[in-house]
């Protein structure tokens, strides 16, 4: 293997880990938003799946992925509001309507998706790009949206006006609420927020990084996407590092297959990227325990309110 | 001063007593509610006849009286069933069905008692299944005496579940590890973990994804294996995994009301500090709540797969969170969950055979959105209230 090979095999593992970290970025994001507005949502995996299932489905009958992305946004963002509903509004431990909303997507989307499975899938625009030569130009504008949207979700949240609003409706809710901001729709607008960035994760695996609709598409990368909110320490661009460290890891399987690897190759060797599988996950546990311990030195912390339903008058946050 | 204007507004306040029949009532809306609007899904999803499914889903799952008649019957007359497997085959499938899920939901209430959420059942579960597949064909020889290998294979799984569900309940003791995400990688390890050994490692025969039939002694004893003496019992795969379940809900019930342990848990559960203050070690119990969690799904595991006889690649994910359904439904109460383990086992037997798949999972979703919903319904009173606007004077208006 030449030096030139190895470049281009390395560019190519890079550019894949950018692709398939990118739902998970958006998903990240999102949630990082609707719980610095004080509401936890687990539902993340139930509203990518019903994104995947939704903008799939959309773009099948269009032909449009630009419109499946908007679908999936707004499927995910109906899920969330039924969240925002029952946890903001009734005030519902948001533990277990985070459960609920990821049960019922998970149920919704595998019988409404049922005509989809093993359809057709979108073709990619083939560009050329230097050195790794073909690569699909969906693929590369997911990417580039995903880096100009974190440092502006950043900007957003730490330097402008309604970015402290938001920040503030997560810390001290009373204190708000005191200077003339609404705390109710400022979280209902949070969380349908992350509801819309979840359903664009799932839309975006299942039009462009992994194209296809299959029961159960996300594997689980919902549930990472809320373990990574915690890494990241409640910063999109924290968030940004991890979720593409975590698309290289779920890459990895796929990439280590490449017979052209020298000594580390899966090709003839099943049950070894079988064990690979457990990667992400096991990373996600590795993370967390890192994660608390830096959390422990550095005081970093929740938002103060996350989890407490507000109630107008009543002592306490 | 004149009034401008009269309306009516939402006023939620707390309601200061909390009857128990709020709870009962409102799992029965949760449930009514969710096929309602299950019906709606099933209609979206193309089924003309929501209601006829739901019929299809009683008959596959628990049978219809009139089968049960001629079971009871052939039972009486000590004859062979007129019309087969119809008799008692759905009741029957369904007790086996409910073993499992029972189990899991004793996991889950548990460790929801102290507001732990243990979501890593399906994980725990699969656990037990693999360490009482090891016990069953790798540790002992397959001529062991049949209680000795099921007790074993018992303990393995009880063992290999409270391992895997300590783990967590460590990190969550010791670094404040939230223990959602990790009970959750575990399933995907678990899940792995099982593929990993029957689908392609080393436990697999040939390319049957499986471990091959185990031997007769690690296997559940099922009710057709007396249908020499009673003919109307052969074919019926019931077995007395059940049992494990029930004597577990009773032993489960009684720590709850009775013992010391069961009041640490609840004090817990409903005041983490006031719980440090009376000298109750918050890291101790959250080991153990989690450890015991986990070895109630391990047995489940090792009850299914002593029911199913090998065990292969496609041990059925899932379970695990059905248990978590079941245990909010049966608002944490074990006793309730044997009930309602034995429903959820019908719809989930009911469900196999029906198409879109999937109903079971959207059912569930819509029962424990329904059911946390209505609770705030219940725990909130609902006034609506006449406001009276009256011009009064600005400084005032600023009175919140």
């Amino acid at each position: 293997m030449t030096a030139n090979e190895l470049i281009a095999l390395a560019l190519t593992i890079v550019f894949g880990a950018l692709v398939s970290g990118s739902p998970l970025l958006f998903a990240t994001v999102g949630e990082i938003f609707s719980e610095r507005a004080g509401v936890m949502n687990l539902g993340i995996e139930g509203m990518m799946l019903v994104g995947a299932m939704s903008g799939f489905a959309v773009w099948f009958k269009t032909g449009d992925v630009l419109l499946g992305l908007i679908a999936g946004m707004a499927f995910g963002a109906l899920l969330a509001l039924l969240h925002a509903l029952i946890t903001i509004t009734l005030r519902a431990d948001q533990v277990v309507s985070g459960l609920a909303v990821t049960f019922l997507g998970s149920g919704l989307s595998s019988i409404l998706g049922q005509p989809y499975v093993g359809q057709r899938t979108p073709q990619p625009t083939p560009i050329v790009l230097p050195i790794i030569e073909q690569v699909a130009a969906q693929q590369l504008a997911l990417i580039i949206f995903g880096l100009i949207f974190a440092p502006l979700a950043w900007f957003y949240l730490h330097r402008t006006r309604p970015g402290l609003n938001l920040r503030s409706v997560g810390e001290y809710p009373s204190a708000a609420d005191s200077l003339g901001i609404n705390v109710y729709r400022t979280r209902y607008l949070y969380v349908i927020f992350g509801g819309a960035m979840s359903g664009l994760g799932g839309a975006a695996m299942s039009l462009i990084t992994d194209p296809g609709w299959v029961d159960g598409k996300t594997s689980g990368l919902g549930w990472i996407a809320v373990a990574l909110v915690i890494f990241a320490a409640w910063d999109p661009m924290r968030g940004v590092w991890v979720s593409y460290f975590f698309g290289l890891l779920r890459r990895l399987p796929l990439d280590l297959q490449n017979p052209a690897l020298p000594l580390i190759s899966t090709a003839n060797n099943p049950s070894l990227g079988r064990l690979m599988d457990m990667l992400p996950y096991l990373a996600t546990i590795f993370i967390l325990i890192l994660g608390s311990r830096e959390a422990m030195r550095k005081r970093l912390g929740s938002p103060a309110a996350l989890g407490i339903p507000y109630v107008r008058g009543e002592r306490g946050l | 001063m004149n009034q401008l204007a009269s309306s009516y507004r939402i006023r939620i306040e707390t309601r200061l007593d909390n009857p128990g029949w709020t709870r009962v009532v409102s799992s029965i809306l949760g449930v009514i509610l969710a096929l309602v609007v299950g019906g709606f899904v099933l209609r979206a999803a193309g089924a003309t006849d929501p209601i006829g499914t739901y019929q299809e889903i009683f008959k596959e799952g628990f049978g219809t009286p009139a089968d049960w008649q001629a079971g009871v019957t052939a039972l009486l007359t000590n004859t062979d069933c007129p019309k087969g497997l119809l008799c008692f085959g759905p009741l029957s499938d369904t007790l086996v069905k409910t073993s499992p899920i029972l189990l899991t939901a004793l996991a889950c209430i548990l460790a929801f008692r102290m507001k732990l959420w243990n979501i890593g059942a399906d994980g725990q579960m699969f656990m037990g299944a693999w360490a009482a597949t090891a016990v069953a064909i790798f540790i002992f020889p397959p001529g062991t005496d049949r209680v000795l290998m099921l007790g074993v294979m018992a303990l393995a799984g009880i063992l290999a579940g409270f391992i895997y569900g300590a783990i967590p309940g460590f990190l969550k003791a010791r670094l404040n590890i939230n223990e959602i995400i990790i009970t959750l990688m575990l399933n995907y390890i678990a899940y792995k973990w099982l593929e990993y050994f029957v689908v392609v490692g080393p436990w697999s025969i040939g390319d049957f994804e499986s471990t091959g039939r185990f031997p007769v002694s690690a296997t559940w004893p099922r009710l057709t294996e007396a249908a020499k003496s009673i003919p109307a019992l052969s074919g019926l795969t019931a077995h007395p995994g059940i049992f494990l379940g029930i004597i577990a809900a009773i032993v489960l019930a009684w720590i709850f009301k009775r013992s010391r342990w069961g009041y640490e848990i609840r004090v817990i559960g409903n005041n983490p500090k006031a719980a440090r203050y009376a000298g109750i070690s918050l890291a101790r119990n959250t080991l153990l709540v989690m450890g015991v969690s986990g070895a109630l799904a391990g047995l489940a595991g090792m009850n299914e797969v002593a029911a199913l006889r090998e065990l292969n690649g496609r041990f059925q994910r899932g379970l695990g969170f059905t248990g978590v359904i079941i245990a909010w439904l049966a608002r944490l109460n074990p006793l309730a969950a044997i009930l309602v383990a034995f429903l959820f086992g019908g719809l989930l037997v009911g469900t196999q055979l029906i198409q879109p798949q999937g109903i079971a999972s959207m059912l569930q979703g819509v029962i424990l959105f329904v059911v946390v919903g209505t609770e705030l319904l219940f725990r909130y009173r609902i006034r609506f209230e006449k406001i009276e606007r009256v011009a009064i004077a600005p400084e005032a208006l600023h009175d919140g």
